[in-house]
């Protein structure tokens, strides 16, 4: 099936920004985040289209899924 | 018409009255420089200094903002801007929330700090500059970290409350406060190029949609540091966002968040 990937931010350096990348039935939003090393830890939010996803959801085809990197906030 | 109210008639340029006769009617009347813009305000005498924001706002919402009381948590990158803009543009009273001191690394983007200042409290400083810039806005400098604890005590007299602060645990908190007290949180948070903004009214859970998943360890912005210009970016967003939920005007950023990308010069509005 063929997805949709939109980076945003500090995830688009050494990636890209926006991907149509083909995936096998049943690949789950975490399968992704492993398949382009994206840093667990550094996650914010996550869209499969305009709903936010947990890593567990599984994708379809023809969906967006956008990630996007935590920010915390100000520098001390 | 009260004495007070036929000195503004006297010294009024159409309906504008200038500062200098703002400051004669405080040392004639006894009054404070604050109390003597509520009273013009209230009687629909427009002070001279906002005579620019009156295509956007009427003498009754420039009554409404003075009377108004918005609290800011942090005076560093965002807060600075925050609170410059805020009493430019005529909130009343401010509530500067910090428990630091201006050190060298933040002098290439807080608006408030300078070399003279190295060692100064942030939030004292903000006094002297809002005391500067507009005397008759009141500023409550608090120099202390907001906490789950002291929180409800400082941000309870808020109309608005701003998040401008450093770090993920006391967003949290921030968030718990302004939900138990029912109070709408104007959320920032900025790292290198980036930053994002979003409103949330009481009843609305977008701190925790946001932070929730997460603990409470830096984001991106301790690889990435912050420049000069993303500070003033975002904070600017927050005080559009306050100056509408106070006037009324305008549409919010509520149930979504403003994704600002000044590397690749893009926006996303991002549902919540």
């Amino acid at each position: 099936m063929t997805v949709t990937v939109k980076l945003f931010a500090t995830f688009r350096k050494g990636r890209f920004d926006e991907s149509q990348r083909e995936y096998a039935e049943l690949t789950t939003v975490g399968d992704v985040i492993k398949d382009l090393a994206l840093p667990n830890h550094k996650l914010g939010a996550i869209l499969i289209n305009t709903f936010h996803a947990g890593k567990g959801l599984p994708l379809s085809e023809g969906d967006t899924l956008s990630f996007f990197p935590l920010v915390g906030g100000e520098c001390r | 018409m009260s004495a007070l109210e036929e000195f503004f008639a006297a010294e009024a340029s159409g309906d504008l009255v200038p500062w200098k006769s703002q400051v004669l009617a405080a040392d004639m009347f006894s009054m404070t420089l604050g109390e003597v813009e509520e009273a013009m305000l209230k009687a629909g005498w427009l002070p001279g200094r906002y005579q620019r924001n009156r295509q956007m706002l009427s003498t009754a919402q420039q009554h409404t903002l003075f009377r108004s009381c918005v609290a800011v948590i942090g005076c560093g990158g965002l807060g600075g801007y925050v609170i410059e803009q805020l009493a430019r543009l005529g909130v009343g009273r401010i509530i500067a929330i910090d428990p630091d001191t201006f050190e060298e690394h933040n002098l290439n983007r807080q608006i408030l700090s300078s070399p003279r200042l190295l060692g100064h409290s942030k939030a004292l400083t903000a006094k002297a500059r809002v005391n500067d810039i507009n005397p008759a806005v009141t500023l409550v400098a608090v120099e202390k970290a907001f906490d789950g604890d002291n929180g409800p005590a400082l941000v309870a007299d808020a109309d608005v409350v701003v998040d401008a602060v450093d770090n993920v645990a006391a967003r949290k908190a921030l968030d718990v406060v302004c939900r138990d007290l029912g109070i709408p949180l104007v959320h920032g948070a900025i790292a290198g190029w980036y930053g994002h903004v979003s409103t949330q009214f009481p009843g609305d859970n977008i701190i925790e949609k946001l932070y929730g998943h997460t603990d409470d360890s830096p984001g991106v912005e301790s690889q990435l540091g912050n420049p000069s210009f993303t500070p003033g970016a975002a904070a600017s967003f927050q005080v559009a966002e306050v100056c509408k939920i106070i006037s009324g005007e305008g549409e919010l950023l509520r149930h979504r968040k403003l994704h600002i990308d000044l590397l690749a010069m893009e926006t996303e509005d991002v549902p919540f």
